[in-house]
């Protein structure tokens, strides 16, 4: 997991300024671009091109709109999995087709497995939950929703 | 609840915006409404909390933020809220929870911790740790992404 630092030298200065500027918050203007162009120093066609070649180069995953799930009437959870290694390909792959999950990753620990899904309502995703619950090599589920949020941003300082 | 128009906005806004001189003009042109409408419904959105922001989601490992490890710290219930906030204060610090703990599974605090590194990324919990005085916690590294997508809610 400790290798692509080199990849963030590709990015230009104007790039990271750029970077720094359209996380946290994207203006909600009729020309946005010209007003990150003001913030960064450069132009508003230029901020836009390097805008587009960030998101093609898949530096930008997205740029849009980040919601609250909770608000939006949804419920959410994190789920802990042991699953027996030999299996854990299987299982990986059958979690990630559901439409509710959104991140899946194998982790170093008896809890080898870690998702989090989010359903429209508590019993559809108690249904996942008993549904994965039986998929073969399913040893554990421990079932970890949140009682409390104390922070869920994060800004990706660039230099 | 989101009524029918909200859903539409936010079907499209959970996608990428147009990435053109005017997007939210483009946008609302798709949707069938005026620019000065839509953004008016954008910023009630935002200001109902439906909406946390608009912004840019990074691949962080591309823009070398490549060790990411998620903490699980062993915190007295009592102290959960403090400590809590405290966590929440360090800026590598992202999805900080309180969560339930079962015989098997005694963390309680959940936090995200992102750096250029391994290294880095202990150096952030040794931090955490000293200043909070947990010390029983576990860094999880992911060894494998099996999915990582934004929600689809409409």
């Amino acid at each position: 997991m400790e290798m692509q630092t080199s990849k963030d030298k590709e990015l230009s200065p104007l790039d990271k300024k750029i970077l720094n500027a359209v996380q946290k918050d994207f203006p909600l203007t009729s020309r946005p671009f010209q007003e990150i162009a003001i913030k960064v120093g450069s132009t508003e066609t230029e901020v836009l091109s390097r805008i587009r070649q960030l998101r093609e180069r898949g530096i930008i995953r997205r740029l849009g709109g980040v919601f609250d799930s909770q608000k939006l009437g949804f419920v959410s959870t994190l789920v802990a999995l042991r699953v027996a290694p030999k299996q854990l390909d299987e299982v990986g792959a059958k979690i990630s087709s559901l439409p509710g999950v959104t991140h899946n990753y194998q982790r170093d620990h008896t809890f080898n497995l870690w998702f989090t899904l989010v359903c429209p309502d508590r019993k559809e995703l108690e249904a996942n939950l008993a549904a994965v619950e039986r998929y073969p090599g399913v040893e554990k589920l421990r079932n970890l929703p949140a009682l409390q949020l104390f922070k869920i941003g994060v800004n990706f300082k660039m230099e | 609840m989101p009524d029918f128009l909200e859903k539409r906005i936010i079907s499209r806004l959970q996608g990428d915006l147009p990435l053109t001189l005017t997007p939210y003009a483009d946008l609302a042109l798709e949707l069938g409404m005026g620019e000065a409408e839509l953004m008016a419904k954008i910023s009630e959105l935002r200001e109902k909390g439906l909406l946390r922001r608009i912004g840019a989601v990074l691949n962080h490992h591309n823009v070398g933020f490549s060790a990411n490890a998620m903490g699980a710290w062993q915190v007295p219930p009592e102290r959960a809220q403090e400590v809590g906030r405290q966590m929440a204060a360090f800026p590598a610090a992202s999805h900080v929870y309180e969560r339930p703990t079962y015989p098997d599974w005694r963390y309680n605090l959940f936090t995200m911790l992102h750096a250029r590194n391994r290294a880095e990324v202990e150096k952030i919990a040794g931090e955490i740790s000293r200043q909070t005085g947990i010390n029983d916690y576990l860094l999880l590294y992911s060894t494998r992404e099996f999915k990582k997508v934004s929600m689809n809610y409409f």
